[in-house]
């Protein structure tokens, strides 16, 4: 198709792509990833509702304030946002085209994720110990929901990034697999944004 | 090592589904006989099991709904003859037992296996033709999205035999949906086959978000669209924000029934009023995400069939967005007798009268649209027609039931049931079925028998006024929903006259299958050869009848709203355009792998086959991953390619 | 192949085209999240803040931290060519804000009306 330029069509009465006919694939795939995330926030926006609404439902079961540990939850915050980052440095370093850069931060970004996570199923663990599982109260199910999805969401986006190293090792970085580290970054950003949410609504304010 | 599934899943001793399952099943039997002995799988396979063509989708989007829509009628004159036998000392001959599922199903089924997959199916054929593209944004997502609400379906037509469905409502509202008050697979059969349905629409209002927004051809800015366009979007949006909320409630439901987790129980601290109150934060944008749609198929066949220009595009396209905003701050309206004190019942009423402003702001858009047109009296302005007074009326009783003292004698009332039968019926499916005979010349290259059609159009209104209204009187004199006994005699005679309704409605359905019977046998001498059968005025009509695979040899430049009316004004160039090379991309079979594996999936997770459910989510895992390693899914048409594919179309007298 | 959109379309996550720019943008984001999230750990610690608007603080606090990451990791920026970022985001944050303060504003409204309850039944 060919393409034409903004200025032939009436600029002043133009925003966006509307003038030019379709966007690059690029900007499709981002722009849809990028609705996919918002889609993501409401679902665990109906899960921080049900946090709110049941919070105070202990049912004389242990409290937020008994279970939190905001040492590991710092730990775990900043391990979270070096990843985040890192994950920043190695889409640059994508963008480009030094793989090798990448790779190392990739493995950065992958080690501190893993980190997070590490710290959080040990401190699910621990909450299990004593007795403080999924059904044990409301408040207890919603925490476990809530901080669990997240948990889940950053478990996949482990495995995408190893998927996605296996693919940049196999392939080099060609446009497909640019893209797609794009939507990783999106994911990982997007992630680190709910975590701020998590971190504010369940562990410090509920450490309060 | 199977979980709960054992013999006993199969209604043996039950003749009514074991019957109902002999029959589809040897319905499904002969026509899978009849496909392998004409050869017929190669080009199934080939051209619509694998397609990525928004087309294709849409066409198969738009079986799966009227197919399901069999079954959803099938519930409904289940219901209909039950509650006319069953009154005084008559038991009628549905035990409480089944007629719970059969209401539950026909909710469910209804709405989310007939009119969302009519709706999706018909954004999904025309935007692209309309935005002057080649498809939608994402095409495998596409596909993706068809067949796991396929799946879906072919999951709640399996908990007919093996097992039962929910007997809780097609909202299934806990406690009764907790494990202690449903301890059978039923809820769970509810639960997991919408979350996977779920998904597919997820994905599909994600594709047309995109699309809209970031694929249009040249020179069409977003005040050159179409309004079924804007339509879409609005719909799309609603989508995108709502069903997530949908897929987080039924997950707290799915871990009470699980794990033991205390989201809805009674005890422990659970909060049921929070499900309701959750689900219908889903529940009313879902509604509008099914009638805006519709709005939008009124908009283009009102403008074509009155020769007349849409009035006042700018307030249509703002009433759809008013209506995008505004449907996510009402929903408590679903719940005022649930306890709410009389300040937030209040807000929420008021809210919910002011989203029916937008609503008659259109329908005088409508109004003064036909004014001095000249109107083409086919099926489609008749439906449009019969839509603006029925859905009008439905509207009407809507804003009745808004104010929450009349809703506290109504709620749960057949005056309830009436009222949304009355908008889903008078708007989506009118409108469906209004979309459904103007856009079928275009897919498929002849119309629609007219006579059949106008019959159908009758039948479904005499049907539906006849069925419904009754309704509307029991319900203000006191019968609630869900009656599988009638206690009071002196409601015989409404509820016969439902029943008429019920079976007039069996014979529009009649009708539209001997329409499609009738059309397709005498197709030749309704051929559509210029691909624009009604004198159109957006893009879709610029294509042959059917469209190429790739829709636009050449995209369009577009300069004006109506832009294929504009073109015609302006006379279609005589001069052949230079044709470019395209890339199309190639069919893919990860969307039927990933709903295979997903009914598997389903199946397991339901009767908690551990196993198998683990495997079958490991397979999905490994088809995406399969996918996404393969390199070569584009093919390329060649301009010479494309030269001679449309000098193909000349030759058989379709436009270039 | 120079890509034609770069002038006048952007997506989230797409930089724009000065390299060293970025670098910075990532760095300096990192900085102030670091910064705000060590200051949210303190409001909630101490009583560096007056203890009944502890909630208000981490609230402002955290809004401040997702802006930070929206507009250094994620390049939410305010030409014209970015107006779809902006709205869609804008209305995911209105839908999120009716969905969580909708839902408490309703169920705390439900709760209250409930019927008075036995002390010796666990809520």
């Amino acid at each position: 198709m060919t393409t034409t330029t903004i200025e032939a069509v009436r600029p002043d009465r133009v925003r966006g792509r509307g003038a030019g006919g379709p966007s690059s694939t690029r900007t499709v795939v981002a722009y849809g990833f990028w609705i996919f995330i918002l889609s993501d926030i409401t679902m665990f926006s109906a899960l921080f509702a049900a946090y709110a609404v049941l919070s105070d439902r202990t049912a004389g079961g242990p409290t937020a304030s008994e279970l939190i540990n905001l040492r590991h939850v710092f730990v775990e915050t900043m391990c979270l946002l070096i990843s985040s980052y890192t994950a920043g440095i190695g889409a640059l370093s994508a963008e480009r085209r030094q793989p090798d850069r990448f790779l190392i931060f990739a493995a950065l970004t992958f080690v501190f994720g893993a980190a997070f996570l590490i710290i959080e199923i040990t401190d699910f663990a621990d909450m299990l110990r004593v007795g403080a599982g999924p059904s044990r109260s409301a408040f207890l199910s919603a925490f476990w929901a809530l901080v669990g999805m997240h948990g889940a969401h950053v478990t996949s986006g482990l495995l995408w990034l190893i998927y996605m190293v296996a693919q940049v090792v196999a392939k080099g970085l060609l446009p497909h697999v640019l893209r797609r580290l794009l939507c990783f970054s999106l994911f990982w950003h997007a992630l680190d944004i709910v975590w701020v949410g998590v971190l504010t609504v369940v562990y410090l304010m509920g450490a309060h | 090592m199977l979980g709960k599934l054992s013999w006993s899943a199969i209604p043996f001793y039950q003749p009514l589904p074991l019957y109902a399952m002999g029959v589809v099943g040897l319905a499904i039997l002969a026509v899978l006989i009849i496909i392998t002995k004409k050869g017929w799988w190669p080009y199934l396979w080939e051209e619509w099991l694998t397609s990525v063509d928004h087309k294709r989708i849409g066409v198969m989007y738009l079986v799966l709904a009227l197919v399901m829509l069999i079954r959803g009628y099938s519930d409904a004159i289940m219901m209909r003859s039950q509650q006319a036998i069953a009154i005084g000392g008559a038991e009628g001959y549905l035990p409480p037992d089944h007629y719970n599922q059969i209401f539950s199903s026909h909710g469910t089924i209804m709405i989310f296996f007939v009119a969302m997959p009519f709706v999706i199916g018909l954004m999904n054929f025309v935007v692209p033709l309309q935005l002057g593209v080649r498809d939608v944004a994402f095409p495998v997502l596409n596909s993706v999205s068809f067949w796991l609400t396929a799946s879906g379906a072919l999951l709640i037509n399996v908990s007919l035999v093996i097992g039962s469905f929910a007997r809780t409502g097609w909202m299934c509202y806990p406690p009764l949906s907790e494990l202690a008050y449903s301890p059978d697979v039923g809820v769970d059969y509810y639960l997991w086959l919408l979350q996977i349905s779920g998904i597919g629409t997820l994905f599909a209002g994600i594709n047309m978000v995109t699309t809209i927004l970031k694929l249009r051809a040249p020179g069409m800015t977003y005040f050159r669209m179409p309004v079924f366009c804007w339509s879409a979007l609005a719909s799309s949006i609603l989508i995108v924000v709502a069903f997530p909320v949908l897929t987080a409630t039924f997950a707290m439901l799915l871990l009470d029934r699980l794990v033991g987790t205390h989201f809805f129980t009674n005890d422990a601290g659970g909060n049921m009023m929070m499900y309701v109150n959750l689900f219908w934060a889903w529940g009313h944008p879902e509604v509008y995400i099914l009638i805006l749609p519709a709005f939008g198929v009124f908009s283009e066949v009102i403008a074509t069939f009155s020769g007349k220009p849409l009035f006042s595009y700018r307030s249509m396209v703002l009433a759809l967005l008013a209506i995008c905003v505004l449907s996510f701050m009402v929903w408590l309206h679903h719940f005022f007798t649930m306890g709410a004190s009389a300040d937030v019942n209040a807000f929420f009423g008021i809210m919910s009268m002011i989203i029916g402003v937008p609503t008659g702001v259109k329908v005088f858009n409508w109004l003064f649209t036909m004014f001095r047109g000249r109107i083409v009296f086919k099926t489609p302005v008749l439906f449009s027609i019969g839509f603006m007074v029925t859905f009008v009326i439905g509207g009407m009783t809507g804003v009745l039931l808004a104010v929450p003292p009349i809703d506290f004698v109504l709620h749960n009332s057949v005056f309830l049931v009436a009222h949304f039968h009355n908008v889903i019926i008078g708007g989506v499916l009118f409108g469906a079925l209004a979309g459904y005979n103007y856009w079928f010349p275009k897919a498929f290259g002849f119309t629609l028998d007219e006579r059949w059609g106008k019959a159908s159009f009758w039948c479904w209104i005499i049907g539906f006024y006849l069925a419904f209204t009754p309704l509307y009187v029991l319900g203000l004199m006191g019968m609630t929903r869900r009656l599988q006994h009638i206690a009071d005699p002196s409601w015989r005679p409404l509820l016969l006259v439902a029943e008429l309704g019920a079976i007039v409605v069996f014979f529009a359905i009649l009708c539209q299958a001997m329409q499609l019977y009738v059309s397709i046998r005498t197709r030749e001498s309704r051929r559509d050869l210029t691909g624009d059968p009604w004198n159109g005025r957006t893009l879709e009509w610029a294509t042959s009848s059917p469209p190429p695979a790739y829709n636009f040899a050449v995209l369009p430049r577009v300069e004006t709203i109506d832009a294929f009316w504009e073109m015609k004004r302006k006379g279609l160039g005589a001069a052949r355009p230079a044709y470019e090379a395209i890339e199309m991309p190639r069919n893919s079979p990860l969307a039927f792998v990933i709903a295979f594996f997903a009914v598997v999936t389903g199946f397991a997770l339901i009767w908690q086959i551990w196993w198998i459910a683990i495997l079958g989510l490991l397979a999905i895992l490994v088809a995406v991953m399969v996918f996404g390693w393969s390199e070569d899914r584009q093919r390329e048409i060649s301009a010479a390619e494309m030269a001679r594919l449309e000098r193909a179309q000349l030759g058989l007298g379709r436009p270039a | 192949m120079e890509d034609p959109d770069r002038l006048y379309d952007r997506t989230p996550g797409v930089e724009d085209q000065e390299p060293t720019a970025n670098y910075w943008s990532y760095t300096t984001g990192f900085g102030l999240a670091v910064l705000l999230t060590i200051a949210s750990f303190i409001v909630a610690q101490t009583n560096l803040l007056w203890p009944p608007g502890i909630p208000m603080g981490l609230a402002v606090l955290a809004i401040a931290q997702i802006g930070v990451h929206l507009v250094f990791f994620l390049h939410i920026g305010t030409g014209p060519d970015n107006t779809n970022n902006i709205v869609a985001l804008a209305f995911g944050l209105l839908i999120v804000f009716l969905i969580i303060g909708g839902s408490t504003f309703i169920m705390a409204n439900l709760n209250a009306n409930m019927m008075p309850m036995p002390m010796n039944l666990p809520h």
